[in-house]
């Protein structure tokens, strides 16, 4: 079952918190993270009544500064970074000329000419290499990864737990939008973001700091029901929440649009990475396009299951699962546009067999405001 | 821990045999391993089973994995309550879990399985590496 890897693993700095905690650890984009703790389950079900603690310490962190910065965020990133006020953060995309993702990622505005970038674990020196090497500007590029653990709290109860433990004003902090505060005795970066498609904050921080932020988070919300939450839960959230996983739903061959991220490509903002190629596929339609399902019997989808309709491959599965809140079999696939609507009915192919299931809007899950 | 009476796989089943019936589960090791279990996907009475041969499939929230039969021979009976309550798996698996029941073709087959001693450490060996 469990693999033996061949390298070295790396380790957040709460490897021990997690394993006194009992955690199921597993290999994660070249880390060793914790799946989960009392079960994922629990932990999914947690987060959609009440709240839970992720460690994503593993995710990377690119900081961009000087004066050149927003040009050259500008030009390899999707989204308008021209629109983010100092204590913001927007959604995007680091781009490839051929209108994929190299990466998504969350681009935060510190300062008049500071920016900060989290990205996908995996990525991180990918990303890094990249910003590199589209740096004609000049702008400075570190990869200070190291230097933060990053945890989150999410959940209706998220504020709640952490409006204990910081001095910072939480109702001030809209969605999307940060503060440089202290949080847990540590100074660091706290944003009201996630991945789970309910309320919260992302708490970045100095590595040292970490067993305290987390014990006093664990403290703060022990009355709460706060529980730690791992990469499994984490997943099925996400899936619930229709949100885009790298390596799943997006990767080198798979354009923003065929992946419904249209929102975040601002053609109006001036030229970028991938734009033309963009604009000719808006121009002349997508060959593909995402789409949600649900499993109408009780078979589970599971990623790269192959997708049949009207008797032939159309596509295949990006990332299938039980939904643990919302106790459906669901998923999300690429297929061609001409059988996207929602309701039309599809087969996956389960080992061999085929289970009927159907198209519904995404995402499966929103939360009420 | 694993309880005396039952013979165990490599594969992570167990077999308790009376007579000439198996009941087959699959030990609290895998369980464990699988996590929540939300579905399961077994033979029908009457069906055939084959030794070190898939009978059946679990799926975990996150994974989906197949179920050997420790012997072969004839499925008696389905535990149907697992239908409904997959979970059940994960709370007694030597017991009320149960998967299935098969008339045995041929006794000797449960020779080569281990003991409950032998289970403990071929698991404790296989969690140290």
């Amino acid at each position: 079952m469990a693999t033996v890897p061949s390298v070295a693993l790396k380790r957040t700095a709460l490897h021990a918190v997690h394993k006194a905690l009992g955690a199921r650890m597993v290999e994660f984009g070249g880390w060793e993270m914790p799946m989960e703790y009392s079960g994922i389950i629990q932990e999914h079900v947690a987060v959609r009544t009440c709240a839970g603690l992720f460690d994503v310490s593993h995710m990377g962190q690119i900081e961009v500064s000087g004066p050149q910065a927003l040009a050259l965020l500008q030009y390899v990133t999707s989204n308008d970074v021209s629109k983010l006020r100092i204590g913001q953060a927007q959604y995007s995309a680091l781009m490839y000329p051929q209108g994929s993702a190299v990466d998504d990622c969350l681009v935060h505005r510190l300062g008049d000419e500071h920016y900060f970038l989290c990205v996908n674990a995996s990525n991180t020196d990918p990303d890094f290499d990249w910003l590199l090497k589209n740096n004609s500007v000049g702008a400075e590029v570190r990869n200070v990864s190291s230097d933060y653990s990053l945890v989150a709290v999410q959940g209706p109860k998220a504020a709640a737990i952490v409006s204990k433990v910081t001095e910072a004003t939480l109702a001030d902090i809209d969605y999307y939008c940060f503060c440089r505060t202290t949080c847990c005795g540590a100074r660091g970066i706290l944003a009201r973001t996630g991945y789970t498609g309910e309320d919260g904050f992302e708490f970045y921080f100095p590595v040292a700091a970490s067993e305290r932020v987390w014990n006093s988070l664990m403290e703060a919300g022990g009355d709460e029901g706060l529980i730690p939450a791992g990469l499994g839960a984490r997943n099925t959230l996400r899936l619930e929440a229709g949100m885009a996983l790298y390596g799943h739903e997006l990767d080198e061959e798979t354009t923003l649009l065929e992946a419904g991220l249209g929102r975040i490509c601002r053609f109006e903002k001036g030229q970028f990475l991938g734009r033309e190629a963009l604009l000719k596929q808006r121009q002349e339609g997508v060959r593909r396009k995402l789409v949600g399902f649900e499993m109408t019997d009780r078979t589970i989808a599971r990623d790269g299951y192959a997708v049949w309709v009207e008797g032939k491959q159309a596509g295949r599965v990006s990332s299938g699962s039980f939904a643990p809140f919302l106790k459906k079999n669901v998923g999300m696939a690429y297929l061609p546009p001409e059988f996207t609507n929602v309701g039309r009915e599809v087969s996956i192919e389960v080992r061999g067999r085929m289970a009927p299931a159907h198209l519904v809007p995404l995402p499966f899950y929103k939360r009420r405001r | 821990m694993y309880p005396q009476e039952l013979l165990y796989t490599k594969e992570h089943e167990w077999i308790r045999v009376h007579e000439s019936t198996g009941t087959i589960g699959i030990t609290d090791h895998a369980q464990k391993e699988l996590g929540d279990i939300v579905f399961v996907e077994l033979p029908q009475v009457g069906d055939q089973v084959t030794m070190k041969e898939a009978f059946g499939t679990i799926e975990s929230v996150k994974a989906v994995s197949d179920l050997f039969s420790p012997v072969s021979g004839e499925v008696t009976s389905v535990n149907a309550k697992l239908q409904n309550a997959p979970e059940l798996i994960n709370s007694d698996p030597h017991g009320e879990a149960w998967l299935i029941k098969v008339k045995l073709t041929d006794r000797g087959q449960t020779e080569g399985l281990m003991t409950a001693e032998e289970y403990e450490a071929y698991v404790q060996e296989a969690a140290a590496h």
